[in-house]
């Protein structure tokens, strides 16, 4: 598939997601937190267009709203992530072999030792469970992810000889670092940052399922999976639903991520 | 006897021709070059003999080998002729290895998947073979790694694991291309000595027409996945009949014209240099050892003067090229440059900067990809107090200067070749006008012709702007063509210095005498022109 073609679909598939997100801020099919015993497992159909849940609750509501935490939590753990560990994986490449370097690989070894969710529970748990403080300790983690990835992507690059003509035309190394590390290793970021898009939006839905992510009735769609597995056996579209969103808005992601990758190097762009 | 035979072999990738109708034959005990430059389709030859063909090739012809033909055969068949009839070196003795694996494993690999011994009997085969391509027992005892050889023993391993079944045709892809000179003839000189013992056929692939001169019985020239010329190396290398054969002689040996334009106002002192660098420790909490890369090194490169710096790899060029450009701190001695004192690091004023600038051997990596060749060529001018008036003119300029167009500012790297990469290279080292140019390994990967043009436009900026050149090679002949002056250095010291001429002529120390004598050359009584 050509760079422009998997960035037009997969725009159009995350769109579509974040674009029903959006659309449930002004408008969704019913109050998502309205519940209606009377009509609770309706099949998907022209009144419930997906069903409704154990409370009645229209599904496709609670899936408009649930996308709003899922897509914000896992967006803003990315680019938590990104802030913090694209500039450390910059710098210890740049003075490789020094305590600086040490420190930070150091650093991510630690973050790395502890498993991510008991730590997540421990920082949610200290600041209270909310869907931020969710994002927040997914955000942490992903901190030694990307220093690690940058790092690795910077260091071969260091060694190549653009890096030392910029340095004999008197560049210093963090002008090295932004004006030609980091374009050069922004298709390695793309690339994980939809692997841990895809990852944050599980974590949360990890933290949900404990009852330290988004609050009741607050929908996620990780709530909603975890909500709908002991009702597997007879209302399977209670999981099937989320499951596809989360599925569809992940896959969407990677296709423009790959899209964008291609697009964005030169080499591999079509020539128009 | 004729060993193999080749008729017609074409090869298209994804429809587009890569060889055409390509014919020779190869007899037992016979040396066979292929020569050409980068592209022609040498190496495609070689992998479509032994179906290993990038994905989406098509081959047809035929290749006959002891009566069937190896274009024609099934997978299963072809993993019984590889490594059994057929062994292959390849270029890159630094990658051709696993680094995981022993180098006893790796030679009685081949043996055990072909089934043709135990593992016990063939670590014993190994161990014959080893010694036979000169890596002995009591230095190289079959549990050494790769990593703990250098590049030319592990080249001695490459071949000795394509001999290890004593196959009847050797295939050696750019053999010694990665080597110095030294080594090169070594290497050589041992697989002559494997063809004329075990009656082995060996296919020479090489752009290197000097060394096929040496070694080659019969010859072919390939251009553009054709071959243009064929026979016996003396005969066609003496009449030269075809013109892009005689367009490649004059290039292997071209001279660019130049103006001596030296003066002797001293542009680099260098006095004293020393290099150290901490190797990794031996015990744990001992102390670092050290490795001395320059070794107090001195000389003095004068204003519009070029300077060669020769010695093999792992001598100290590079490291000294590196302190000269103010990148690497000395821990000893001084380096000025027009009187002011050359430090690196932060303490390097602009101003010093811009008077001398660099170009790097490798066309493909010394570019940001992601840049149009208008930024490329204008980064330094930021060492500028300020920015010049009209940039995109002055980089006009400069690419008209290294004879390209000034339309080739909005391109990027990639859509240039290797020699025109070279080009924009000199021009981003050129856009300041320094006094001093850096070139190390300039032109070592460059095709014979396009090296031959890069020369000329060198010896042609040379004369117009008064550049000093300190040109650093390990290929003599290029440094005879371009330098006044030459420095051989051996084990991070200057072991002799002189006019280039003389040096190379007539040289004093034993170092220069065993790398002028190693150079591969064509005997003088073929070249009438």
């Amino acid at each position: 598939m050509t760079g422009r073609a998997s960035l037009l679909i997969g725009a159009c598939l995350a769109g579509f997601f974040l674009g029903l997100a959006l659309v449930s801020f002004v408008w969704t099919p019913y109050p998502y937190a309205a519940m209606d015993i009377a009509a609770k497992f309706a099949a998907p159909g022209p009144v419930h267009w997906l069903g409704t849940d154990q409370f009645g609750r229209d599904v496709a509501a609670q899936l408009m709203v649930g996308g709003r935490t899922s897509i914000a939590v896992a967006v803003l753990a990315v680019a938590i992530g990104m802030a913090g560990g694209v500039p450390l994986g910059l710098w210890a490449a740049a003075t490789r072999g020094s305590l600086a370097d040490e420190i930070v690989q150091r650093g991510t070894d630690l973050v790395f030792a502890f498993p991510a969710i008991v730590t997540a529970i421990l920082i949610t748990s200290v600041f209270g469970p909310s869907a931020f403080n969710a994002m927040l300790a997914i955000g942490v983690f992903n901190v030694p992810v990307f220093a690690r990835v940058t790092r690795a992507g910077a260091l071969s690059l260091w060694t190549l000889d653009y890096i030392r003509a910029a340095q004999v035309a008197g560049k210093r190394r963090p002008r090295i670092s932004i004006e030609h590390i980091l374009p050069n290793v922004a298709n390695l970021l793309i690339v994980q940052g939809t692997i841990q898009f895809s990852l944050g939006i599980l974590a949360e839905a990890g933290l949900s399922y404990v009852g330290l992510g988004a609050r009741p009735p607050t929908p996620s769609w990780g709530r909603m999976l975890a909500d709908s597995q002991t009702m597997m056996a007879f209302a399977p579209g209670l999981a099937v639903f989320p499951g596809l969103a989360i599925i569809l808005t992940v896959l969407g992601l990677n296709l423009m991520g790959d899209g964008l990758r291609d697009l964005l190097d030169p080499r591999l762009r079509r020539r128009a | 006897m004729t060993l193999l035979s080749v008729r017609d072999l074409s090869v298209t990738i994804h429809d587009a021709p890569i060889l055409s109708d390509v014919s020779f034959d190869l007899a037992e005990g016979e040396i066979f070059g292929l020569v050409g430059e980068s592209g022609s389709g040498k190496s495609m030859t070689a992998l479509a003999l032994m179906q290993l063909l990038p994905h989406g090739a098509r081959a047809s012809g035929a290749a006959r080998m002891a009566g069937t033909d190896l274009l024609g055969l099934a997978e299963r068949r072809m993993c019984g002729i590889r490594g059994r009839e057929i062994g292959l070196i390849f270029q890159e003795p630094m990658t051709a290895l696993n680094p995981m694996k022993t180098i006893g494993d790796q030679v009685a690999e081949t043996l055990v998947i072909h089934g043709a011994a135990s593992r016990r009997k063939a670590l014993a085969v190994a161990r014959e073979r080893l010694d036979r391509v000169g890596l002995l027992e009591a230095r190289f005892p079959l549990d050494r790694f790769p990593h703990e050889l250098s590049g030319g023993q592990r080249q001695r391993v490459c071949i000795a694991m394509a001999v290890a079944l004593r196959p009847k045709l050797l295939i050696a892809d750019e053999p010694t291309t990665a080597l110095d000179v030294t080594t090169q003839a070594q290497i050589l000189e041992l697989l002559k000595g494997l063809v004329a013992e075990e009656k082995m056929a060996l296919m020479l692939i090489t752009h290197d027409l000097a060394v096929v001169a040496g070694m080659a019985h019969h010859v072919a020239v390939m251009q553009r996945g054709r071959i243009v010329e064929t026979g016996r190396t003396e005969t066609l290398f003496r009449t030269r009949a075809h013109d892009y054969t005689r367009r490649l002689f004059a290039a292997s040996d071209h001279a660019p014209s130049r103006h001596p334009t030296a003066t002797a106002r001293p542009l680099l002192e260098v006095t004293g240099a020393v290099r150290d660098y901490p190797l990794p420790r031996t015990r744990p909490f001992g102390p670092h050892p050290v490795f001395h890369a320059v070794k107090g090194v001195g000389f003095t490169l004068h204003e519009g003067e070029s300077l060669g710096l020769v010695g093999e790899s792992g001598c100290g060029k590079s490291t000294l090229a590196r302190a000269i450009l103010g990148l690497d701190l000395l821990q000893g001695g001084h380096i000025r440059l027009a009187g002011e004192e050359v430090r690196a690091g932060h303490h390097m004023h602009r101003s010093m900067r811009a008077k001398m600038q660099a170009v790097f051997q490798d066309p493909y990596g010394s570019f940001n990809p992601r840049w149009k060749v208008q930024r490329l060529i204008a980064e330094p001018l930021h060492l500028l107090p300020e920015p010049p008036p009209d940039p995109k003119a002055l980089v006009a300029a400069t690419l008209a200067d290294v004879g390209l167009s000034p339309a080739d500012a909005q391109k990027y790297i990639h859509e240039f070749s290797g020699g025109q990469r070279q080009r924009i290279a000199i021009a981003r080292a050129l856009i300041l006008r320094p006094k001093l140019i850096v070139l190390d390994e300039a032109v070592s990967a460059l095709d014979v012709r396009v090296r031959a043009q890069v020369l000329d436009l060198l010896a042609d900026l040379q004369a117009r702007h008064g550049l000093a050149y300190l040109f650093i090679s390990h290929d003599l002949g290029v440094v005879r063509a371009i330098t006044d002056r030459v420095l051989v250095m051996q084990a991070g010291e200057i072991v002799e210095t002189g006019a280039t001429a003389s040096v190379f002529d007539a040289p004093a120390h034993d170092y220069t005498k065993r790398l002028v004598a190693a150079t591969p050359r064509l005997p003088a009584e073929w070249g009438h022109g």
